[in-house]
């Protein structure tokens, strides 16, 4: 397993410096190393977050937004009308609920069906895993340079410590 | 209940009123529909960032220049209609408590963009919600002397601010925006670099 320092440590070395978002029990580690380093602004809602994020990317800022697959729904319309729309890279860090159907039914449909919906509206994704998390941040890092548009980061259950001990 | 008594400003004019105020290093965020037509049309600058879409999202946008930009006072002229689409932006922004924040609701109590359906701004008074989620400055106008007063103000002052502007419902014969959404980004991005 990925620890939450190690994975903020690469993200902040690949040059990410604004985060926000709203929280999920898979992404609670990194959600409390951030704070920790005073780097994470909550957001009340995933659409907000993404809106926020283009903000700071307009200003300068290297933005990554934290949120559970549910939240990729309350965003879609900011994700295609303003962030895709007008070309506003961020990193979506998007914890995969509802994988295989092995969760509380509410994340059922969006864990079955979720890389077909961000396929239909051409947001690239790639699943984060512990062997390949260099290549997957430098994948990252590249496709958000070169497209100009947010770029999503799966992470399932138990690949980067979830709620700290 | 429509507009009290006293508004005599369209919502042109406020916007024209504000222009005349806010200096030209200082980045605007304004809304889709109407608002982003008139502005542009009223007075465009590189440091304008015009929606399309994405409604409700305004002062969320805001925030995040604001932080990425501490030391530039940062304003967004909202509607009234997509406040309420983003009410919960509000608790954020009194949250996040940032200095350099001004928001500026144009409200015109209606959908003007699609046909002046009315909006809960009529029963619901969002300087008291704001003031609520922890604002700092607060003020509500109708007339152009008050609005010139209390924007003024808020731009020497510490926010977070928020100044409800109540219009007429009139909007002007404008066409849309003739810019790409990503030209009218990266002219805004390079102007407040």
């Amino acid at each position: 397993m990925i620890e939450s320092e190690e994975f903020v440590q690469a993200l902040q070395d690949s040059g990410f410096d604004f985060f926000t978002g709203v929280p999920d029990s898979i992404l609670a580690g990194i959600i409390a190393t951030l704070m920790e380093r005073r780097l994470y602004q909550p957001a009340v809602r995933e659409d907000e977050a993404v809106a926020m994020a283009a903000g700071a990317y307009l200003g300068g800022k290297v933005p990554a937004v934290l949120m559970q697959n549910a939240g990729l729904g309350t965003s879609l319309n900011t994700l295609t009308s303003l962030n895709l729309l007008y070309r506003q890279p961020c990193l979506l860090i998007v914890s995969w609920r509802g994988f295989e159907g092995k969760d509380a039914p509410e994340y059922r449909v969006m864990g079955q069906t979720m890389t077909q919906l961000l396929d239909t509206v051409r947001l690239p994704h790639r699943t984060l895993s512990e062997q390949t998390v260099t290549e997957d941040l430098k994948w990252v890092a590249q496709t958000f340079m070169k497209e100009r548009i947010p770029v999503a980061l799966l992470l399932k259950h138990g690949v980067v410590r979830g709620l700290q001990p | 209940m429509r507009p009290e008594e006293g508004t005599i400003q369209s919502r042109a004019r406020a916007i024209e009123t504000l222009f005349g105020l806010i200096p030209d290093n200082v980045p605007v965020i304004i809304c889709g529909g109407f608002p982003s037509r008139e502005a542009f049309r009223i007075g465009d600058r590189p440091t304008h960032f015009y929606m399309l879409g994405s409604m409700g999202m305004a002062a969320a946008i805001g925030l995040g220049v604001a932080q990425a930009k501490p030391d530039k006072k940062v304003v967004v002229l909202d509607g009234d209609g997509n406040v309420l689409m983003g009410l919960g932006t509000l608790a954020t922004a009194g949250a996040l408590r940032l200095k350099n924040f001004i928001h500026v609701v144009l409200d015109n109590e209606v959908y003007g963009s699609s046909g002046n359906q009315p909006s809960y701004s009529q029963v619901v008074r969002l300087d008291q919600v704001a003031k609520a989620a922890g604002y700092v400055n607060v003020e509500r106008v109708r007339e152009r002397e008050d609005l010139v007063y209390e924007f003024r103000d808020m731009l020497g002052k510490d926010g977070p601010s928020f100044l409800l502007v109540k219009v007429t419902e009139q909007a002007e014969d404008v066409g849309w925006v003739p810019l790409e959404p990503a030209q009218i980004a990266e002219r805004f991005r390079k102007a407040i670099e």
